[in-house]
């Protein structure tokens, strides 16, 4: 590269370098995202601290339909009741949050990076991938969400696996839409060309150059998409087509304890709150982080 | 729809000995399964089953059921009535009451009132639809007595017993609605043509009634058709949990049932309403927006 090009190299537009995550460090400024960020923060600390913090192993039967606050073995308090198998709540909610936030970020992580490459790939290449692509997208999106993963799961069984590669598999193709279309915006924009100009493989531009612009929006969609996955993985449980029984997740624990839901309501309540709480956490967050990013 | 058809197919019967398990049960042996395959023509290749099978599915010639023992038509049809009556009355409750609170709250942006809809709305959309279903029932249900718990219906056509899945689905989803129509509203509120009519002093119901609404109510309208693909999850649970013989219910039973015909058509039903609700959301988008109809 001689120096005439190295200067024009230098004069090309540059992508907006400051602003691509100037609204993270801004996050402070929403107090709406500090409320969700630390709803969620508390939940993930639960998680990483089950073991220290459940006072009894989550699938032990100690003693059946205590209610909330009465006193268990050896001077022990069970705070939210046991179950219909005299299994401590409290210890399958604190259990129950692990296996929650295993699945569910594992399986929205694979369906954005899915999403994202098939995205990128569709916007920034166009022709006949996104032809294909676009195609396969509208097929999926015309089934309802939860009648896919109930054929899905049923068909293949219940498994942590299975239920990943399911949500996988019926929001990916949201995420694919919602990136092609800030791809679409962003692929004629000066930074990009300029880096063409440069010969950077297609590659580095899709991922290095566009994706990091784009991330505000993707941000706040994982967030909601969390949620609904969350919500999901619930549902399945509750339906009976979660995680094979005895390991605590809340969707099951709903739909083991509702037949005792007349007498003893403790036994339902908690994994309820737990769920609804979670979900709650990553919409505010979500909404903070969108007004966050409408600002930049 | 023909895609979705063919993707339905490939799941379902590209391999023939699955059918045959899946209809004579997982205790029959390999002479019945492949006598059950002649006889019902699936020593055929799969390209030819593929279209004798969606020629079947466009003449309602859909099978039978093997768990209810009854052409799966017939049960499809009573179920697709009932769930119908749920989604009126859904409907019939959520649209005044989602719209109202989202055009209540985007009117001015940022009072008191603005922000309790949209804290209201936030907290009701992340109660997940099994969540509400067990703690709605504990309140009007176990402590109050003011409602059955089930929705059989088994005594013929009762509104008592519609009230409460009715109920747990719009506290799920009117919060969404509500938000939508209030951002909407709130930007319309923003706009030159809304600020020049309160300035020529027309009464501010006035511009909201006659101005505002009806660019408001675009976004929304649109949302609420292609909402019927999203309603169905809701509906699967409520239906589950109070026992209420609606299609949902139908799904969840043919697939836990292993129910092949009757899950074929459910599903083949489901992607039929997807498109065609999609449909009237693009045909009605054409009459609400009339700079669209130049296009």
């Amino acid at each position: 590269m001689s120096e005439a090009d190295a200067k024009f190299a230098a004069a090309l537009p540059q992508p907006p370098q400051g602003a691509r995550f100037g609204w993270v460090r801004h996050i402070g400024r929403s107090s709406v995202a500090l409320i969700g960020l630390s709803i969620l923060g508390f939940w993930i600390v639960v998680a990483i601290a089950a073991p220290w913090l459940a006072p009894f192993p989550p699938n032990q039967s100690i003693r059946p339909m205590a209610l909330p606050g009465a006193m268990g073995p050896n001077g022990t308090t069970f705070w939210f009741g046991t179950d219909y198998l005299g299994r401590d709540i409290l210890s399958r909610v604190i259990w129950g949050t692990r296996t929650v936030l295993t699945y569910a970020p594992a399986a929205t992580a694979l369906a954005f990076a899915v999403g994202i490459s098939g995205g990128l790939l569709a916007g920034y290449r166009r022709g006949w991938a996104d032809e294909v692509l676009s195609r396969l997208t509208d097929l999926v999106l015309a089934f309802p969400a939860l009648v896919l993963y109930i054929i899905i799961v049923s068909k293949f069984g219940a498994s942590g696996l299975n239920i990943v590669l399911a949500v996988t598999l019926a929001s990916s193709p949201a995420i694919m839409r919602l990136t092609r279309g800030l791809v679409l915006s962003l692929r004629t924009r000066a930074f990009v060309a300029a880096a063409q100009l440069r010969g950077e493989p297609a590659w580095r531009i899709m991922f290095v150059e566009i994706l990091p612009n784009a991330s505000g929006p993707l941000l706040v969609d994982a967030c909601l998409r969390l949620g609904y996955v969350v919500i999901t993985i619930g549902t399945l449980g509750f339906l009976g087509l979660g995680l094979p029984p005895p390991d605590p997740d809340w969707g099951s624990m709903v739909n083991e304890t509702r037949k005792f839901a007349l007498v003893f309501p403790h036994m339902v309540l908690f994994p309820c709150i737990a769920v609804s709480s979670l979900v709650l956490g990553l919409n505010l967050l979500a909404d903070g982080l969108r007004e966050l990013v409408a600002q930049e | 729809m023909l895609a979705a058809s063919l993707l339905l197919f490939l799941l379902f019967e590209l391999m023939p000995g699955d059918v045959a398990v899946a209809e004579l049960g997982p205790y029959s042996t390999p002479e019945q399964r492949d006598l059950w395959m002649a006889a019902n023509g699936y020593d055929q290749p799969a390209m030819l089953r593929y279209f004798a099978w969606l020629g079947h599915f466009a003449i309602g010639q859909w099978g039978e059921s093997r768990i209810f023992l009854a052409p799966v038509a017939r049960i499809v049809g009573t179920r697709l009535e009932n769930t119908a009556i749920l989604g009126f009355w859904f409907f019939a409750v959520l649209i005044p009451l989602s719209l109202g609170m989202g055009v209540l709250a985007g009117m001015r942006e940022g009072s008191w009132l603005d922000r309790a809809v949209s804290a209201i709305c936030i907290l009701t959309t992340s109660v997940p639809p099994f969540a509400s279903t067990v703690l709605v029932s504990a309140v009007f249900v176990f402590d109050l007595h003011w409602l059955p718990g089930t929705s059989t219906m088994l005594d013929g056509f009762s509104y008592r017993q519609l009230v409460m899945p009715v109920m747990v689905l719009v506290l799920y989803d009117f919060g969404y609605i509500a938000r939508i129509t209030r951002a909407t509203m709130a930007d319309v509120m923003a706009t030159p043509y809304i600020r020049a009519a309160i300035l020529r002093g027309l009464p501010y119901r006035r511009v909201i009634l006659r101005h505002a609404l009806r660019n408001a109510l675009i976004a929304p309208f649109t949302l609420l058709m292609l909402h019927v693909n999203w309603l169905i999850a809701g509906v699967i649970v409520v239906e589950y949990f109070f026992a209420f013989k609606g299609f949902g219910s139908l799904i969840l039973e043919a697939s836990l049932g292993k129910d092949l015909y009757l899950l074929e058509a459910c599903t083949m039903i489901t992607v039929a309403m997807a498109t065609l609700t999609q449909t009237i959301s693009d045909l009605g988008y054409l009459v609400l927006n009339p700079r669209m109809r130049s296009v």
